[in-house]
Protein backbone atom coordinates (compact mmCIF):
# COMPACT_ATOMS: atom_id res chain seq x y z
CA UNK A 1 0.00 0.00 0.00
CA UNK A 2 1.64 2.71 -0.88
CA UNK A 3 1.75 6.23 1.25
CA UNK A 4 -0.69 8.02 -0.64
CA UNK A 5 -3.38 5.56 -0.47
CA UNK A 6 -3.11 5.11 3.66
CA UNK A 7 -3.41 8.99 4.07
CA UNK A 8 -6.77 8.72 1.43
CA UNK A 9 -8.06 5.90 3.63
CA UNK A 10 -7.20 7.95 7.02
CA UNK A 11 -8.88 10.76 5.48
CA UNK A 12 -12.02 8.71 4.71
CA UNK A 13 -11.45 7.59 8.11
CA UNK A 14 -11.95 11.19 9.29
CA UNK A 15 -14.61 11.36 7.04
CA UNK A 16 -16.80 8.87 8.86
CA UNK A 17 -15.78 10.21 12.46
CA UNK A 18 -17.43 13.96 11.82
CA UNK A 19 -20.49 12.82 10.03
CA UNK A 20 -20.98 10.35 12.65
CA UNK A 21 -20.64 13.46 15.06
CA UNK A 22 -22.92 15.47 12.86
CA UNK A 23 -25.64 13.34 12.53
CA UNK A 24 -25.52 12.89 16.66
CA UNK A 25 -25.65 17.19 16.91
CA UNK A 26 -28.20 17.06 14.71
CA UNK A 27 -30.76 14.70 16.45
CA UNK A 28 -30.06 16.37 19.92
CA UNK A 29 -31.34 19.24 18.19
CA UNK A 30 -34.15 18.16 16.87
CA UNK A 31 -34.88 16.33 19.85
CA UNK A 32 -34.81 19.71 22.07
CA UNK A 33 -36.90 22.05 19.68
CA UNK A 34 -39.04 19.53 18.83
CA UNK A 35 -39.81 19.23 22.74
CA UNK A 36 -40.29 22.95 23.08
CA UNK A 37 -42.34 22.84 19.73
CA UNK A 38 -44.67 20.32 21.21
CA UNK A 39 -44.84 21.39 24.62
CA UNK A 40 -46.18 24.92 23.54
CA UNK A 41 -48.29 23.35 20.61
CA UNK A 42 -50.18 21.03 23.17
CA UNK A 43 -50.70 23.61 25.50
CA UNK A 44 -52.26 25.93 22.99
CA UNK A 45 -54.62 23.39 22.11
CA UNK A 46 -54.88 22.52 25.25
CA UNK A 47 -54.13 19.17 25.60
CA UNK A 48 -52.34 19.50 28.45
CA UNK A 49 -53.86 22.10 31.32
CA UNK A 50 -51.80 25.71 30.40
CA UNK A 51 -52.37 26.33 34.16
CA UNK A 52 -50.36 23.70 35.18
CA UNK A 53 -47.89 22.93 32.67
CA UNK A 54 -47.65 26.50 31.19
CA UNK A 55 -45.54 27.11 27.46
CA UNK A 56 -42.28 28.18 26.51
CA UNK A 57 -43.91 31.54 25.20
CA UNK A 58 -45.33 32.17 28.59
CA UNK A 59 -42.01 31.57 29.94
CA UNK A 60 -39.92 33.27 27.74
CA UNK A 61 -42.07 36.40 28.19
CA UNK A 62 -41.38 35.92 32.17
CA UNK A 63 -37.77 35.31 31.65
CA UNK A 64 -37.41 38.85 29.70
CA UNK A 65 -40.00 40.17 32.11
CA UNK A 66 -37.97 39.35 35.27
CA UNK A 67 -34.71 39.83 33.71
CA UNK A 68 -35.42 43.35 33.11
CA UNK A 69 -36.61 44.04 37.05
CA UNK A 70 -33.76 42.56 37.95
CA UNK A 71 -35.24 40.25 40.36
CA UNK A 72 -34.20 37.04 38.59
CA UNK A 73 -30.68 37.92 38.38
CA UNK A 74 -30.44 38.59 42.07
CA UNK A 75 -32.12 35.46 42.68
CA UNK A 76 -29.75 33.32 40.74
CA UNK A 77 -26.57 34.95 42.17
CA UNK A 78 -27.99 33.97 45.67
CA UNK A 79 -28.67 30.57 44.67
CA UNK A 80 -25.43 29.82 42.70
CA UNK A 81 -23.39 31.53 45.45
CA UNK A 82 -24.54 28.94 48.09
CA UNK A 83 -24.49 26.22 46.28
CA UNK A 84 -20.70 26.47 44.99
CA UNK A 85 -19.64 27.40 48.74
CA UNK A 86 -22.06 24.15 49.84
CA UNK A 87 -20.37 22.67 47.46
CA UNK A 88 -16.74 23.10 47.47
CA UNK A 89 -17.41 23.21 51.76
CA UNK A 90 -18.96 19.81 51.42
CA UNK A 91 -15.90 18.56 49.30
CA UNK A 92 -12.98 19.88 51.05
CA UNK A 93 -14.42 19.16 54.64
CA UNK A 94 -15.07 15.47 53.45
CA UNK A 95 -11.50 15.07 52.45
CA UNK A 96 -10.10 16.39 55.43
CA UNK A 97 -12.32 13.88 57.56
CA UNK A 98 -10.94 11.33 54.75
CA UNK A 99 -7.51 12.16 56.01
CA UNK A 100 -7.94 12.24 59.14
CA UNK A 101 -9.62 8.83 59.07
CA UNK A 102 -7.05 7.51 57.51
CA UNK A 103 -4.79 9.24 59.70
CA UNK A 104 -6.00 7.35 62.83
CA UNK A 105 -7.15 3.87 61.64
CA UNK A 106 -8.38 3.54 65.21
CA UNK A 107 -10.18 6.80 65.14
CA UNK A 108 -11.61 4.87 61.55
CA UNK A 109 -12.64 1.76 63.09
CA UNK A 110 -14.30 4.18 66.08
CA UNK A 111 -16.48 6.21 63.78
CA UNK A 112 -17.64 3.66 61.39
CA UNK A 113 -20.85 2.64 62.44
CA UNK A 114 -21.57 6.57 62.71
CA UNK A 115 -21.12 7.28 59.11
CA UNK A 116 -22.82 4.57 58.13
CA UNK A 117 -25.82 6.18 60.16
CA UNK A 118 -25.39 9.50 58.73
CA UNK A 119 -24.87 8.61 55.26
CA UNK A 120 -28.23 6.32 55.25
CA UNK A 121 -30.06 9.35 56.68
CA UNK A 122 -31.65 11.87 54.54
CA UNK A 123 -29.57 14.88 55.06
CA UNK A 124 -32.55 17.25 54.09
CA UNK A 125 -34.74 15.81 57.01
CA UNK A 126 -32.27 17.42 59.49
CA UNK A 127 -33.23 20.93 57.18
CA UNK A 128 -35.81 22.59 59.80
CA UNK A 129 -33.32 21.82 63.26
CA UNK A 130 -30.25 23.79 61.25
CA UNK A 131 -32.91 26.78 60.55
CA UNK A 132 -33.93 27.16 63.64
CA UNK A 133 -30.46 26.49 64.82
CA UNK A 134 -28.55 28.65 63.02
CA UNK A 135 -31.24 31.12 61.67
CA UNK A 136 -33.26 31.49 58.26
CA UNK A 137 -30.83 32.60 56.30
CA UNK A 138 -27.86 32.01 53.97
CA UNK A 139 -25.63 30.24 56.63
CA UNK A 140 -27.67 27.63 57.34
CA UNK A 141 -28.47 27.18 53.03
CA UNK A 142 -25.19 26.71 52.76
CA UNK A 143 -25.39 24.09 55.79
CA UNK A 144 -27.60 22.04 54.16
CA UNK A 145 -25.60 21.90 50.86
CA UNK A 146 -22.61 20.99 52.58
CA UNK A 147 -24.30 18.80 54.37
CA UNK A 148 -25.39 16.96 51.82
CA UNK A 149 -21.94 15.82 50.37
CA UNK A 150 -20.30 15.77 52.85
CA UNK A 151 -20.39 12.04 54.87
CA UNK A 152 -20.32 11.03 50.98
CA UNK A 153 -17.20 12.37 50.67
CA UNK A 154 -15.56 10.91 53.50
CA UNK A 155 -16.73 7.59 52.99
CA UNK A 156 -15.32 7.58 48.99
CA UNK A 157 -12.26 9.38 48.96
CA UNK A 158 -11.56 7.44 52.03
CA UNK A 159 -11.99 4.08 50.25
CA UNK A 160 -9.78 5.76 47.41
CA UNK A 161 -7.66 6.50 50.51
CA UNK A 162 -7.24 3.13 51.54
CA UNK A 163 -6.83 2.07 47.78
CA UNK A 164 -3.52 3.13 47.12
CA UNK A 165 -1.07 0.45 46.74
CA UNK A 166 1.16 0.27 49.35
CA UNK A 167 3.66 -0.83 47.50
CA UNK A 168 3.99 3.01 46.97
CA UNK A 169 3.91 3.89 50.56
CA UNK A 170 6.19 1.05 50.47
CA UNK A 171 8.76 2.97 48.43
CA UNK A 172 8.53 6.10 50.67
CA UNK A 173 9.51 4.20 54.09
CA UNK A 174 12.10 2.79 53.14
CA UNK A 175 13.54 6.06 52.33
CA UNK A 176 12.43 6.61 55.38
CA UNK A 177 9.40 8.95 54.69
CA UNK A 178 6.83 9.94 57.52
CA UNK A 179 3.18 9.12 57.67
CA UNK A 180 2.72 12.76 56.49
CA UNK A 181 5.22 12.23 53.62
CA UNK A 182 3.39 9.30 52.71
CA UNK A 183 0.10 11.35 52.09
CA UNK A 184 1.21 14.25 50.45
CA UNK A 185 3.37 12.49 48.31
CA UNK A 186 1.64 9.11 47.40
CA UNK A 187 -2.09 8.72 48.86
CA UNK A 188 -3.47 12.22 47.77
CA UNK A 189 -2.26 12.28 44.06
CA UNK A 190 -3.23 8.87 43.80
CA UNK A 191 -6.37 9.41 44.79
CA UNK A 192 -6.91 12.64 43.03
CA UNK A 193 -9.16 11.07 40.23
CA UNK A 194 -11.28 9.98 42.86
CA UNK A 195 -12.03 13.54 44.29
CA UNK A 196 -12.97 14.52 41.03
CA UNK A 197 -15.21 11.91 40.43
CA UNK A 198 -16.66 13.18 43.85
CA UNK A 199 -16.65 16.79 42.90
CA UNK A 200 -19.13 15.95 39.91
CA UNK A 201 -21.61 14.03 42.52
CA UNK A 202 -21.01 16.61 44.74
CA UNK A 203 -22.16 19.35 41.93
CA UNK A 204 -25.46 17.81 41.84
CA UNK A 205 -25.84 17.00 46.06
CA UNK A 206 -25.53 20.93 46.79
CA UNK A 207 -28.49 21.71 44.16
CA UNK A 208 -30.14 19.29 46.14
CA UNK A 209 -29.71 20.96 49.30
CA UNK A 210 -29.61 24.47 48.57
CA UNK A 211 -33.09 24.13 46.97
CA UNK A 212 -34.46 22.58 50.31
CA UNK A 213 -32.74 24.71 52.19
CA UNK A 214 -34.52 27.97 49.89
CA UNK A 215 -38.08 25.91 50.10
CA UNK A 216 -37.58 26.05 53.89
CA UNK A 217 -36.07 29.34 54.75
CA UNK A 218 -38.48 31.01 51.64
CA UNK A 219 -37.18 34.11 51.43
CA UNK A 220 -34.65 34.08 48.23
CA UNK A 221 -33.29 32.34 45.35
CA UNK A 222 -34.50 30.11 42.91
CA UNK A 223 -35.79 27.42 45.33
CA UNK A 224 -37.95 30.24 46.98
CA UNK A 225 -39.35 31.05 43.46
CA UNK A 226 -40.48 27.54 42.97
CA UNK A 227 -42.23 27.29 46.10
CA UNK A 228 -43.97 30.74 46.08
CA UNK A 229 -44.79 30.16 42.02
CA UNK A 230 -46.30 26.63 43.77
CA UNK A 231 -47.63 28.13 46.57
CA UNK A 232 -49.62 31.01 44.61
CA UNK A 233 -50.44 29.12 41.81
CA UNK A 234 -47.97 30.45 38.88
CA UNK A 235 -46.62 27.46 37.11
CA UNK A 236 -44.65 29.63 34.47
CA UNK A 237 -42.69 30.84 37.59
CA UNK A 238 -41.98 26.97 38.63
CA UNK A 239 -40.81 26.07 35.15
CA UNK A 240 -38.60 28.79 34.33
CA UNK A 241 -36.68 28.06 38.17
CA UNK A 242 -36.54 24.90 36.54
CA UNK A 243 -34.87 25.69 33.25
CA UNK A 244 -32.28 28.11 35.26
CA UNK A 245 -31.55 25.51 37.53
CA UNK A 246 -30.82 23.04 34.93
CA UNK A 247 -28.75 25.66 32.84
CA UNK A 248 -26.59 26.27 35.81
CA UNK A 249 -26.21 22.80 36.91
CA UNK A 250 -25.21 22.10 33.54
CA UNK A 251 -22.48 24.90 33.51
CA UNK A 252 -21.01 23.47 37.20
CA UNK A 253 -20.84 20.02 36.31
CA UNK A 254 -19.18 21.28 32.64
CA UNK A 255 -16.86 23.52 34.47
CA UNK A 256 -15.54 20.48 37.00
CA UNK A 257 -14.92 18.13 34.28
CA UNK A 258 -13.08 20.71 32.57
CA UNK A 259 -10.90 20.85 35.81
CA UNK A 260 -10.71 17.07 35.58
CA UNK A 261 -9.39 17.19 32.40
CA UNK A 262 -6.75 19.73 33.01
CA UNK A 263 -5.51 18.02 36.39
CA UNK A 264 -5.45 14.16 35.01
CA UNK A 265 -3.14 14.50 31.74
CA UNK A 266 -4.55 11.34 31.02
CA UNK B 1 33.52 -7.79 61.48
CA UNK B 2 30.93 -8.42 58.86
CA UNK B 3 28.54 -5.88 57.26
CA UNK B 4 25.08 -7.50 57.77
CA UNK B 5 24.73 -9.70 60.76
CA UNK B 6 21.26 -11.68 60.84
CA UNK B 7 21.02 -13.63 64.04
CA UNK B 8 18.38 -16.33 65.31
CA UNK B 9 15.84 -14.41 63.02
CA UNK B 10 12.44 -15.76 63.95
CA UNK B 11 9.25 -14.01 62.49
CA UNK B 12 5.46 -15.41 62.95
CA UNK B 13 2.50 -13.86 61.34
CA UNK B 14 -0.89 -13.45 63.33
CA UNK B 15 -4.24 -13.97 62.08
CA UNK B 16 -7.28 -14.12 63.75
CA UNK B 17 -7.39 -18.43 63.33
CA UNK B 18 -3.68 -18.93 63.07
CA UNK B 19 -0.37 -18.30 63.69
CA UNK B 20 1.94 -18.87 60.56
CA UNK B 21 5.94 -19.49 61.18
CA UNK B 22 7.17 -17.59 58.63
CA UNK B 23 10.76 -17.50 59.35
CA UNK B 24 12.24 -20.17 61.95
CA UNK B 25 16.13 -19.60 62.85
CA UNK B 26 17.51 -17.58 60.59
CA UNK B 27 21.44 -16.51 61.08
CA UNK B 28 23.41 -15.64 58.25
CA UNK B 29 25.95 -12.67 57.12
CA UNK B 30 26.74 -10.25 54.37
CA UNK B 31 30.51 -9.11 53.71
CA UNK B 32 30.57 -5.55 52.42
CA UNK B 33 30.92 -5.45 48.13
CA UNK B 34 29.38 -9.11 48.14
CA UNK B 35 26.68 -10.15 46.10
CA UNK B 36 24.18 -12.65 47.55
CA UNK B 37 21.14 -14.57 46.54
CA UNK B 38 18.54 -15.55 48.41
CA UNK B 39 16.95 -18.26 46.67
CA UNK B 40 14.33 -20.64 47.03
CA UNK B 41 10.35 -21.89 46.17
CA UNK B 42 7.89 -19.12 47.02
CA UNK B 43 6.52 -19.91 50.32
CA UNK B 44 9.66 -19.94 51.91
CA UNK B 45 9.79 -16.09 53.76
CA UNK B 46 12.03 -14.29 51.08
CA UNK B 47 10.41 -11.49 51.22
CA UNK B 48 9.59 -11.13 54.58
CA UNK B 49 12.97 -11.25 55.28
CA UNK B 50 14.26 -8.42 53.41
CA UNK B 51 11.41 -6.18 54.80
CA UNK B 52 12.88 -7.37 57.89
CA UNK B 53 16.39 -6.18 57.30
CA UNK B 54 14.93 -3.44 55.81
CA UNK B 55 13.11 -2.10 58.90
CA UNK B 56 9.62 -2.28 57.85
CA UNK B 57 8.79 -5.17 59.82
CA UNK B 58 9.53 -5.69 63.61
CA UNK B 59 10.64 -9.74 63.66
CA UNK B 60 9.08 -11.55 66.41
CA UNK B 61 12.34 -12.56 67.58
CA UNK B 62 16.23 -12.09 66.67
CA UNK B 63 18.45 -9.59 65.25
CA UNK B 64 19.54 -7.37 62.68
CA UNK B 65 22.67 -5.64 62.43
CA UNK B 66 23.99 -3.66 59.96
CA UNK B 67 27.51 -2.74 60.38
CA UNK B 68 26.71 -3.54 64.30
CA UNK B 69 23.96 -1.24 64.41
CA UNK B 70 20.21 -1.80 64.36
CA UNK B 71 18.52 -0.91 61.24
CA UNK B 72 16.68 2.30 60.98
CA UNK B 73 14.94 3.13 57.61
CA UNK B 74 15.53 7.04 58.96
CA UNK B 75 19.08 6.63 58.02
CA UNK B 76 18.65 5.54 54.64
CA UNK B 77 21.00 2.70 54.80
CA UNK B 78 19.22 0.14 52.58
CA UNK B 79 18.19 0.94 49.58
CA UNK B 80 14.59 -1.87 47.99
CA UNK B 81 13.68 -2.62 44.09
CA UNK B 82 10.38 -3.70 44.53
CA UNK B 83 9.02 -6.68 42.09
CA UNK B 84 7.63 -4.17 39.78
CA UNK B 85 8.99 -0.66 39.78
CA UNK B 86 6.59 1.42 41.51
CA UNK B 87 7.68 4.42 39.66
CA UNK B 88 4.96 7.16 40.73
CA UNK B 89 2.57 7.93 37.80
CA UNK B 90 2.14 11.45 38.08
CA UNK B 91 5.67 12.52 38.72
CA UNK B 92 7.80 13.02 36.01
CA UNK B 93 11.10 10.37 35.89
CA UNK B 94 12.99 13.14 37.05
CA UNK B 95 10.72 13.86 40.02
CA UNK B 96 10.79 10.02 40.15
CA UNK B 97 14.64 9.67 40.75
CA UNK B 98 14.58 12.57 43.40
CA UNK B 99 12.00 11.33 45.70
CA UNK B 100 14.26 9.71 47.94
CA UNK B 101 16.67 12.98 47.82
CA UNK B 102 13.65 15.06 48.50
CA UNK B 103 11.57 12.43 51.25
CA UNK B 104 15.16 12.83 53.63
CA UNK B 105 15.36 16.43 52.67
CA UNK B 106 18.91 16.19 51.18
CA UNK B 107 17.65 17.42 47.68
CA UNK B 108 21.13 19.67 46.73
CA UNK B 109 21.78 20.80 43.71
CA UNK B 110 24.57 18.32 43.88
CA UNK B 111 22.88 15.68 44.49
CA UNK B 112 20.19 16.30 41.67
CA UNK B 113 23.17 16.41 39.39
CA UNK B 114 24.36 12.91 40.16
CA UNK B 115 20.87 11.35 39.84
CA UNK B 116 20.58 12.65 36.44
CA UNK B 117 24.41 11.49 35.54
CA UNK B 118 23.26 8.39 36.96
CA UNK B 119 20.04 7.83 34.50
CA UNK B 120 22.56 8.44 31.98
CA UNK B 121 24.98 6.36 32.80
CA UNK B 122 22.20 4.22 32.66
CA UNK B 123 21.65 4.48 28.72
CA UNK B 124 18.58 6.76 29.75
CA UNK B 125 18.80 10.20 27.85
CA UNK B 126 16.82 12.93 27.69
CA UNK B 127 13.70 11.07 29.87
CA UNK B 128 13.89 13.49 32.35
CA UNK B 129 10.61 15.16 31.44
CA UNK B 130 8.91 12.35 30.39
CA UNK B 131 5.85 10.88 32.55
CA UNK B 132 6.66 6.78 33.79
CA UNK B 133 3.66 5.59 31.59
CA UNK B 134 5.84 6.89 28.23
CA UNK B 135 8.76 4.31 28.78
CA UNK B 136 8.84 0.38 28.32
CA UNK B 137 8.78 -2.20 31.43
CA UNK B 138 12.87 -2.32 31.11
CA UNK B 139 14.04 1.39 31.11
CA UNK B 140 11.01 1.87 33.87
CA UNK B 141 12.96 -0.53 35.94
CA UNK B 142 16.45 0.85 35.42
CA UNK B 143 14.94 4.34 36.66
CA UNK B 144 13.83 2.89 39.31
CA UNK B 145 17.38 1.51 39.64
CA UNK B 146 18.69 5.13 39.53
CA UNK B 147 15.76 6.07 42.58
CA UNK B 148 17.11 3.48 44.82
CA UNK B 149 20.61 4.22 44.17
CA UNK B 150 20.56 8.07 44.29
CA UNK B 151 20.36 8.32 48.14
CA UNK B 152 23.40 5.93 48.07
CA UNK B 153 22.82 2.95 50.52
CA UNK B 154 25.13 1.18 52.08
CA UNK B 155 23.11 -2.26 51.39
CA UNK B 156 20.89 -2.61 48.15
CA UNK B 157 18.15 -5.12 48.22
CA UNK B 158 16.50 -6.34 44.93
CA UNK B 159 13.18 -8.73 45.23
CA UNK B 160 12.13 -10.31 41.80
CA UNK B 161 13.10 -7.17 39.95
CA UNK B 162 13.55 -8.89 36.80
CA UNK B 163 9.97 -11.22 36.91
CA UNK B 164 7.96 -8.68 35.27
CA UNK B 165 10.17 -8.05 32.08
CA UNK B 166 10.20 -10.01 29.03
CA UNK B 167 13.77 -12.42 28.89
CA UNK B 168 15.50 -10.40 26.85
CA UNK B 169 15.01 -7.54 28.58
CA UNK B 170 15.93 -9.33 31.72
CA UNK B 171 19.09 -10.82 30.22
CA UNK B 172 20.23 -6.85 29.44
CA UNK B 173 19.49 -5.36 32.57
CA UNK B 174 20.89 -7.95 34.46
CA UNK B 175 24.11 -7.19 32.79
CA UNK B 176 23.38 -3.43 33.53
CA UNK B 177 22.56 -3.94 37.42
CA UNK B 178 25.43 -6.23 37.52
CA UNK B 179 27.92 -3.60 35.57
CA UNK B 180 26.67 -0.74 38.00
CA UNK B 181 26.42 -2.30 40.87
CA UNK B 182 30.34 -3.32 40.70
CA UNK B 183 31.28 -0.02 39.53
CA UNK B 184 30.15 1.39 42.69
CA UNK B 185 30.92 -1.47 44.79
CA UNK B 186 27.57 -1.84 46.30
CA UNK B 187 26.45 -4.56 48.56
CA UNK B 188 23.53 -6.37 47.61
CA UNK B 189 21.17 -9.44 48.12
CA UNK B 190 18.71 -10.35 45.18
CA UNK B 191 15.95 -12.30 46.01
CA UNK B 192 14.81 -14.86 43.40
CA UNK B 193 13.00 -17.74 41.97
CA UNK B 194 15.23 -18.49 39.10
CA UNK B 195 18.30 -20.84 39.59
CA UNK B 196 19.99 -19.24 36.63
CA UNK B 197 19.94 -15.59 37.38
CA UNK B 198 21.22 -16.32 40.93
CA UNK B 199 24.21 -18.58 39.68
CA UNK B 200 24.78 -15.32 37.23
CA UNK B 201 25.00 -12.38 39.30
CA UNK B 202 25.91 -13.36 42.80
CA UNK B 203 29.12 -14.46 44.40
CA UNK B 204 27.39 -16.21 46.63
CA UNK B 205 24.02 -18.67 46.56
CA UNK B 206 22.03 -19.46 50.16
CA UNK B 207 19.12 -21.68 49.43
CA UNK B 208 15.73 -21.41 51.35
CA UNK B 209 13.66 -24.56 51.76
CA UNK B 210 9.85 -23.71 53.20
CA UNK B 211 7.19 -23.88 55.59
CA UNK B 212 8.83 -22.38 57.98
CA UNK B 213 11.37 -20.15 55.85
CA UNK B 214 15.07 -20.87 56.76
CA UNK B 215 18.07 -21.81 55.62
CA UNK B 216 18.61 -25.14 53.58
CA UNK B 217 22.59 -24.67 52.39
CA UNK B 218 24.81 -22.50 50.96
CA UNK B 219 26.76 -22.48 47.64
CA UNK B 220 29.56 -20.21 46.50
CA UNK B 221 30.20 -19.52 43.16
CA UNK B 222 33.02 -20.15 41.58
CA UNK B 223 36.04 -17.05 40.92
CA UNK B 224 35.38 -18.27 37.31
CA UNK B 225 31.80 -16.92 37.07
CA UNK B 226 31.83 -14.05 39.36
CA UNK B 227 34.60 -11.89 37.06
CA UNK B 228 31.82 -12.66 34.13
CA UNK B 229 28.95 -10.36 33.16
CA UNK B 230 26.05 -12.28 33.51
CA UNK B 231 25.09 -13.10 30.09
CA UNK B 232 28.24 -14.42 29.86
CA UNK B 233 28.01 -16.53 33.04
CA UNK B 234 25.69 -18.49 31.69
CA UNK B 235 27.47 -19.61 28.75
CA UNK B 236 30.17 -21.40 31.08
CA UNK B 237 30.44 -24.81 31.36
CA UNK B 238 30.68 -24.09 35.10
CA UNK B 239 27.29 -22.64 35.10
CA UNK B 240 25.48 -25.47 34.16
CA UNK B 241 27.36 -27.62 37.04
CA UNK B 242 26.23 -25.76 39.52
CA UNK B 243 22.97 -25.05 38.21
CA UNK B 244 22.41 -29.17 38.15
CA UNK B 245 23.81 -29.00 41.87
CA UNK B 246 20.92 -25.91 42.89
CA UNK B 247 18.54 -28.26 41.16
CA UNK B 248 19.41 -31.19 42.66
CA UNK B 249 18.77 -29.55 46.28
CA UNK B 250 15.62 -28.34 45.52
CA UNK B 251 14.06 -31.46 44.13
CA UNK B 252 15.35 -33.09 47.76
CA UNK B 253 13.51 -29.83 49.16
CA UNK B 254 10.17 -30.62 47.16
CA UNK B 255 10.49 -34.43 48.62
CA UNK B 256 10.55 -33.26 52.40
Amino acid sequence: MTKNEIKNLHQQYLHTLTREKRIVRFFQLLIFILFFLFWELASRQQWIDPLIFSSPTKIWNMFIQKSIDGSLAANIGITVTETILGFLAGTILGTMLAALLWWSPILSKILDPFLVILNAMPKVALGPILIVAIGANMTSIVAMGTLVSVIITTIVVFTSFKEVDPNYIKVLQIFGGTRTQCFKEAILPASFPTIISTLKVNVGLSWVGVIVGEFLTSSRGLGYMIIYGFQVFDFTLVFLSLLVIAVFATIMYQLVELLEKKIIQD
Amino acid sequence: MDFLTVKDLHHTYFTRTSATIALSDITLDVKEGEFVSFLGPSGCGKTTLLSIIAGLIEPTGGSVLLENKPIKTSQNDIGYMLQQDYLFPWKTIEENIQLGLKINGNLTNAKKEEASNLLKQMGLHHVEASYPKQLSGGMRQRVALVRTLATEPKLLMLDEPFSALDFQTKLKLEDHVSNTLKTFNKTAILVTHDIGEAIAMSDRIILFSPSPGRVHKTFIVPEELKTLPPFKARNHPLYTELFQNIWKELECIDEE
